[in-house]
């Protein structure tokens, strides 16, 4: 079936015991000086965190429609696909338009390790030790326009390379969209690798979105335009089904979803044994974020 | 023609063939070669294989007027049992295994959802028929027992909608399940309308 090179799996355990090493060291620094006050947030929110998903599911159990619609697909169906010459370009309501390449993105924006939750809408969570940097970083370069309130992201469109996209089955190329204040919020991530190596193909190579307070697919991938808006863009799947994607799309427990609990929600790599666990108001990132939706109906603003 | 230890040997072997897809998932189950979401799989697998057997089970009287064999006939009730055993562990995945017996989720679920409200209702109309599919039912309802176990056309549409509802987005197999049950329906009402003429 599937080729894997044992090479490619051992990292993640010496990766684990270097994390652990780090999070003492993190530690005793902590209790020592107290101007470490945020690597002891760091350790305690990985605490929370439970254990990292193995890098073999996070990179070829995923929802990636442009390369088929099956979980497996994106895995078997990117391997070929071109990340090489690839231009970003951020427009509309700004004073500075500009096109980079992205790796003069990696170059200008140093990546770091963001161990984040990924809960997806169809029930399933993963945790993954991103690497990436704020998006609001990006976003500064460019001097937003003061009636720009939405940023929309598009993904590339190249139904030779991706196979999904010959057939209708979204509204393609995707689209995606975030409210200025969330797009700038520190925990959006511009994700440029994973496990400390470069961004496999199926996780959304070279560029990706990651928006750890919503369901996944809210975080684009392989982004090609950053589009500065007026009025709030329609996503491909608020498009496909209005009634179950809205535009927020935060992590709620308490929001029905017509298919999928959204009250609980299943570890990947897990056994046939494991229970699920409940899921978490905004993913487990309220402390950070629920502060954005104040005075909002998030029933009605799903 | 077979005689009648050909047809109860030939029972035999399909009473073993249709438990192979439960066999088949054991095994993957005991050499772990189930993916990520291992619950998942059970549900689909088992799913699945109910719409199987009822597109079997609903193809045998069709199977009998076109071939103007009655040898269909024989395997009917066994195939309509199987619909029910592989719905029922396709049932209980979802609620032991995936839920912990957790009833009040359960709950929610049949409330809320409406796939999961049909496909719970499909099972239960399922239990009547399971119950009443001995011979010595038969002879106890006589004329009414026909009449209860056309509920398994009713079923069966439950069945189909029940997928077609928890799909997200490639429609494409619930509606071949779909289009193959309703001509399969269909081919009842052809035969209803003839007898009468």
């Amino acid at each position: 079936m599937k080729n894997y090179k044992y090479s490619e799996i051992t990292p993640e355990k010496v990766y684990n015991n270097r994390r652990k090493f780090i999070k003492s060291v993190g530690l005793g620094l902590g209790s020592l000086t107290l101007s470490s006050v945020s690597l002891l947030n760091n350790a305690h929110s990985l605490e929370n965190n439970l254990e990292l998903t193995s890098y073999k599911d996070i990179t070829t159990y995923n929802n990636y429609y442009e390369f088929g619609t099956g979980k497996g697909d994106p895995y078997k169906n990117s391997q070929e696909f071109k990340v090489k010459p690839w231009n970003v370009s951020i427009e509309g309501e700004v004073k500075n338009p500009i096109t980079l390449s992205s790796d003069e993105i990696l170059s200008l924006y140093p990546s770091e390790e963001r161990v984040y939750r990924l809960r997806c809408v169809e029930g399933w969570s993963m945790v993954i030790p991103w690497m990436g940097f704020s998006l609001s970083k990006l976003l500064n370069r460019v001097s937003i326009k003061t009636e720009a309130k939405f940023v929309e992201f598009e993904s590339v469109y190249d139904p030779e390379q991706m196979k999904g996209q010959r057939y209708p089955v979204l509204n393609w190329p995707y689209r995606e969209g975030l409210r200025i204040d969330e797009a700038m919020h520190p925990l959006t991530t511009v994700v440029t690798g994973l496990y400390g190596k470069a961004l496999p193909n199926q996780n959304g190579a070279p560029l990706r979105i990651f928006v750890p307070w919503k369901y996944g697919f809210k975080s684009a991938k392989a982004i090609v335009k950053m589009k500065l808006v007026k009025k709030m863009p329609t996503s491909s799947w608020m498009k496909a089904s209005p009634r179950e994607y809205g535009f927020y799309s935060n992590v709620n427990p308490n929001v029905n979803h017509p298919r999928w609990s959204q009250a609980s929600e299943r570890v990947i790599g897990g056994s046939l044994l494991s229970p699920r666990i409940e899921t978490q108001m905004f993913n487990g990132y309220g402390d950070e974020v629920a502060s954005l939706y104040s005075g909002m109906d998030l029933n009605k603003y799903f | 023609m077979l005689t009648q230890i050909h047809q109860r040997y030939l029972k035999m072997v399909i009473f073993i063939l249709s438990l192979l897809p439960i066999f088949y998932i054991i095994y993957q189950i005991l050499t772990n070669q189930l993916g990520p979401e291992p619950i998942k799989d059970i549900t689909h697998h088992t799913g699945k294989w109910t719409l199987y057997f009822i597109v079997i089970t609903l193809a045998m009287t069709p199977l009998k007027k076109i071939t103007k064999i009655n040898i269909w006939i024989n395997y009917r009730r066994m195939f309509g049992l199987f619909i029910f055993f592989y719905a029922s562990v396709h049932l209980m995945t979802y609620i032991g295994l995936d839920y912990r017996f957790n009833l009040k989720s359960i709950g929610d679920d049949i409330i809320k959802k409406k796939y999961i409200f049909i496909g719970f209702l499909a099972w239960l109309l399922l239990i009547p028929l399971a119950v009443t599919s001995n011979k010595k039912m038969m002879k106890i309802l006589k004329d009414k027992w026909k009449k209860l176990h056309r509920l398994i056309y009713l079923i069966s549409l439950f069945g189909v909608i029940h997928y077609l509802w928890l799909v997200k987005r490639d429609l494409t197999e619930p509606l071949i399940f779909l289009i193959i049950i309703l001509i399969l329906l269909i081919f009842r009402l052809k035969f209803k309308y003839k007898s009468f003429n």
